[in-house]
């Protein structure tokens, strides 16, 4: 026999009881079982969203060698004294070689990252492939000059209080845009931020512009 | 519980929902967007420049005769910005635009990357050695078959170690015939030489004149030295110094002016000699001037020139002649100079002898704020090339009396049999560029010297790919009007990019490929040597410096050179070259020159090409200005695209219907209309040079054509 035939005979069957009671009961048991199904969805999803992703999304590395700011700090003054000014008004950023065998030409103390850098990099002469937390992407540009010297702001507004770190944090790259963690924040919603130096995003720089300038500045000042 | 197509639907709503409750599509949104901004590998790679600090190195310019000094910024290896050298004596920290877009012509994909065979019609890359042993073969081939003065060469340039060395080489091989592409430089010197007896350059004291007579000169237009000319052009404003500009368009420099003459085109000569007719009559010019020679003559030369017949030949109403004449006698140092546009091409001999004529009458010869003539350079003090038997007869042969006739001979395929290009693009600088095309396609054996891929070197047999001038030292000689001239080195701002040479090392080396008595004419080692010898004693402060010149004091000192000069050859030039202008019904067709757009063998960069006005140039397509009369008579409407026609060709063009030129006239742009370079400066617009008819001027005999009769028929 055909399904067609099953059919009209329900149809017939259904028509000549009459009975609303005993197709309620299955119309019930369907709408919470899809109720249920929905949720699972909705927190499967939430819990992708808000923990798996965050951790898929970032690879996490260790910088080459372990460096304490807040012992540099001490014995060589402010940011500026490694983070300088170059003549010319451009910013030097991460100190390069250079900068370090000032003092580390052979070890001074007795920590053995010191060691390792010594060896490694002071020795044969090669720059440490440090991993900068706060590095832009190529297409923003940026004036320190113009923010620190002619601003005045401190260095601790948009990076915190590094000065005080006495480990490097590991490095956390975006696996997509190869970018830092620290760019857009640890808070991956993007929403809860405590402090200005929790994220340096566009909406950052332009949220600081609006508030101490009266305007978000145009397109061209960054993106040249 | 069995998954059915409804609970797997309700499964993936509550998945949708809770995504969307979930900062993962935003932020993949980010970045994703930062990804694709960033992107890196084929087919587009984003650029990143690398980060690091600056160094920077001085040099010098040599994109147009100006001479500016130039310190350029590197990151790392690379050049990143060329900025004006401050205190430098030309330009103290000024640069022009062409000057600033000077890296898109180191980087850009026009460079010619190594050594270049043609081979059926087609580049085929060669090797250095066997590129110059081939040509040197050839040269030989021609040299034994006893016509060594076929063998002829073209610089772009005139002066300097580099066309000396192209031009010992010919004469080395046994040819007279070497040219440069001459400039209003060489035209000065020409008049300079018939007028004081012995040749020399021109320079102008614009910063200390109180009145300035354009006879047609773009000096904010890119004549002279362009960012002096700037610069002296700013300090008028405070100075007081007034400008009166010549010229059927109101370019820059006319509408900065303070009076604009709009004299018929090819009739400058014709003013000047009428503002000498008022000013000898009405006895306002210096006495010194009576004690040159042939004044008497001068005297009756101008007297023909009468106001009311200069103002029928010129255009210019009487009163305003007669007014002009009055200002310019009345000023305490004025000054009259001449070249039209930039100057890079040659002014009749009649109009410059008349520009120098009129600044002698107002004793504005080697004075504070008037022309100074200096003499030419002479550092180039080389012993005479070594001749064997079969140069000595090809010198002895008499040369080719000048380029236009060269490249007439060449045309028949024969006379020519090697041509040598130095840094010259005469197939588009030279007018009638069609025939010109044609003459350098029948040389048998062409070797152009270029960094750039332009329209000579396409038609060339080798192309021998030079360092640009970022990437080399050598002597940069400045005339361009300058109070004193001076000579700068240009050097090596980053190392070369490819496979190219240095010009001197290149000729050097194949001097030694040809052997013998050639190779005998280069004893040195190689280029840097060759410098280096040539200025002996002074080469530690050229080096140092970036540049020698001559004192104030040496360069004033002669100042009673007025009563030495001879108005005859002026007499003679306007007894051969009067009557020139003829009456034509037809509009004139008048190139004109802008800072935006280079001009000579430089294809305009595309930073320059940016700033051009879609008035002037709108996608492939330029604008040539003609007065609304003009346009009426012809019945052409503004922005129209008509086809003008002209003794030497024909060109589509847009029409700009405006009242900022003469009636009669119809301007265009020089500069365009390149069909070599690459997709980003060929195929834009007409080049007028293949407009313009060549006018051998009968004086000099430089081609002096800058205006044409022209036809519109609506395209």
């Amino acid at each position: 026999m055909s399904a067609l035939d099953d059919k009209s005979t329900d149809a017939s069957a259904s028509g000549g009881t009459a009975d609303p009671g005993s197709q309620d009961s299955p119309k019930d048991k369907g709408g919470l079982a899809m109720l249920i199904t929905f949720i699972i969805g909705l927190v499967g999803s939430l819990v992708v969203g808000w923990v798996v992703f965050p951790k898929v999304l970032y690879s996490t590395r260790e910088q080459p060698i372990q460096f304490n700011h807040a012992l540099h700090v001490e014995e060589a003054g402010g940011c500026d004294s490694c983070h300088y000014f170059r003549e010319d008004g451009t910013f030097a950023g991460v100190p390069t070689l250079d900068a370090c065998v000032d003092c580390h030409e052979s070890a001074i103390g007795d920590s053995e990252e010191e060691a390792k850098f010594v060896e490694n990099y002071v020795e044969p002469g090669i720059e440490v492939p440090w991993l900068v937390y706060s590095r832009q992407p190529d297409c923003v540009f940026f004036s320190h000059a113009a923010h620190v010297k002619k601003a005045g702001m401190d260095c601790v507004t948009c990076h915190g209080p590094v000065g005080e770190s006495t480990s490097l944090k590991p490095y956390q790259e975006n696996r997509i845009s190869g970018y830092s963690r620290d760019i857009w924040g640890y808070d991956i919603s993007g929403i809860f931020k405590k402090h200005e130096w929790d994220s340096m995003k566009m909406d950052d720089c332009a949220r600081c512009h609006e508030r101490e300038t009266g305007s978000k500045g145009a397109c061209f000042q960054c993106h040249k | 519980m069995k998954i059915d197509r409804r609970s797997f639907l309700t499964l993936v709503a509550g998945g949708a929902v809770g995504t969307a409750l979930s900062p993962l599509p935003f932020k993949l949104m980010d970045d994703i967007s930062i990804w694709s901004q960033n992107f890196r590998g084929l087919p587009i790679e984003v650029p990143v420049p690398e980060d690091g600090p600056a160094t920077y190195v001085d040099s010098v310019c040599s994109l147009c005769p100006g001479g500016c000094g130039i310190s350029v910024r590197k990151i790392g290896k690379r050049a990143v910005k060329i900025e004006g050298r401050p205190g430098y004596p030309v330009n103290d920290g000024g640069v022009c635009l062409l000057g600033i877009s000077g890296l898109q012509l180191l980087y850009g994909p026009w460079r010619v990357t190594g050594p270049r065979k043609k081979v059926n019609g087609k580049w085929k890359p060669v090797s250095w050695d066997q590129a110059l042993s081939e040509i040197a073969d050839r040269l030989a081939d021609i040299r034994n078959s006893g016509r060594p003065h076929s063998i002829a060469a073209i610089s772009g340039r005139a002066k300097g170690t580099v066309p000396g060395l192209l031009k010992r080489f010919v004469s080395a091989a046994g040819s007279p015939n070497f040219f440069n592409i001459p400039a209003n430089d060489d035209a000065y010197s020409y008049a300079i030489g018939r007028m004081f007896g012995r040749a020399g350059a021109v320079g102008f004291d614009f910063e200390n004149s109180d009145f300035v007579l354009c006879l047609g000169s773009g000096i904010l237009d890119g004549w002279g030295s362009p960012v002096r000319m700037f610069q002296a052009h700013s300090s008028w404003k405070n100075s007081g110094t007034k400008t009166v500009q010549v010229e059927p368009r109101l370019s820059n420099t006319a509408a900065k002016a303070d009076a604009w003459i709009p004299a018929k085109p090819g009739t400058e000569a014709d003013l000047a000699l009428g503002l000498a007719n008022v000013i000898i009559r009405d006895g306002m010019y210096n006495r010194q001037v009576e004690r040159g020679r042939a004044f008497g003559r001068l005297v009756k030369l101008v007297a023909d020139y009468t106001p009311a017949r200069v103002s029928a030949t010129t255009g210019v109403k009487e009163e305003t002649i007669e007014k002009l004449a009055a200002q310019f006698a009345a000023a305490r140092r004025p000054l009259a100079i001449c070249g039209r546009g930039k100057g890079h091409t040659p002014s009749p001999a009649r109009e410059v002898m008349a520009t120098i004529a009129l600044n002698a009458l107002m004793g504005s010869i080697n004075r504070s704020g008037g022309m100074i003539v200096s003499p030419e350079f002479d550092y180039i003090k080389w012993d005479e090339p070594v001749l064997d038997q079969s140069a000595r007869t090809g010198l002895s042969a008499s040369p080719a009396g000048t380029l236009t006739d060269l490249l007439k001979q060449a045309a028949d395929g024969s006379s020519v049999q090697a041509l040598f290009l130095l840094e010259a693009n005469p197939a588009y600088t030279m007018h009638d560029a069609g025939t010109v095309k044609k003459a350098i396609d029948a040389v048998p054996l062409v070797v152009s010297l270029s960094s750039y891929m332009d329209e000579s070197s396409n038609l060339a047999d080798y192309i021998l790919p030079l360092h640009s001038y970022l990437e080399r030292m050598e002597d940069v000689p400045v005339t361009a009007a300058l109070k004193i001239p001076l000579v700068s080195l240009s050097k090596p701002v980053v190392e070369p990019l490819y496979d190219t040479r240095h010009p001197g090392d290149v000729i050097i080396q194949l001097a030694r490929e040809m052997g013998g008595s050639i190779s005998d004419s280069f004893g040195w080692d190689n280029y840097e040597a060759c410098l280096r010898q040539t200025f002996g004693a002074k080469w530690a402060k050229l080096s140092a410096d970036g540049y020698i010149r001559k004192s104030t004091l040496e360069t004033f000192i002669d100042t009673a050179l007025t009563g030495r000069m001879d108005f005859t050859p002026l007499a003679e030039a306007c007894a051969n070259s009067s009557g020139r202008q003829k009456n034509s019904k037809d509009a004139l067709l008048v190139p004109y020159d802008s800072m935006r757009i280079a001009a000579d063998n430089i294809g305009t960069p595309p930073f320059c090409l940016k700033t051009v006005s879609d008035r002037v140039l709108k996608k492939n397509m330029i604008y040539v200005d003609v007065n609304p009369v003009t346009a009426r008579k012809a019945g052409v409407a503004d922005g129209r695209t008509v086809t003008l026609e002209t003794p030497a060709g024909k060109a589509v063009v847009m029409v700009n219907v405006t009242d900022e030129v003469a009636p009669g006239v119809v301007a265009m742009p020089r500069g365009f209309g390149h069909t070599a370079y690459d997709d980003y400066i060929k195929g834009k617009g007409v080049n007028v040079n293949e407009l313009l008819m060549p006018e051998e001027d009968p004086v000099s005999g430089f081609d002096v054509a800058c205006v044409t009769p022209v036809k519109f028929t609506k395209a």
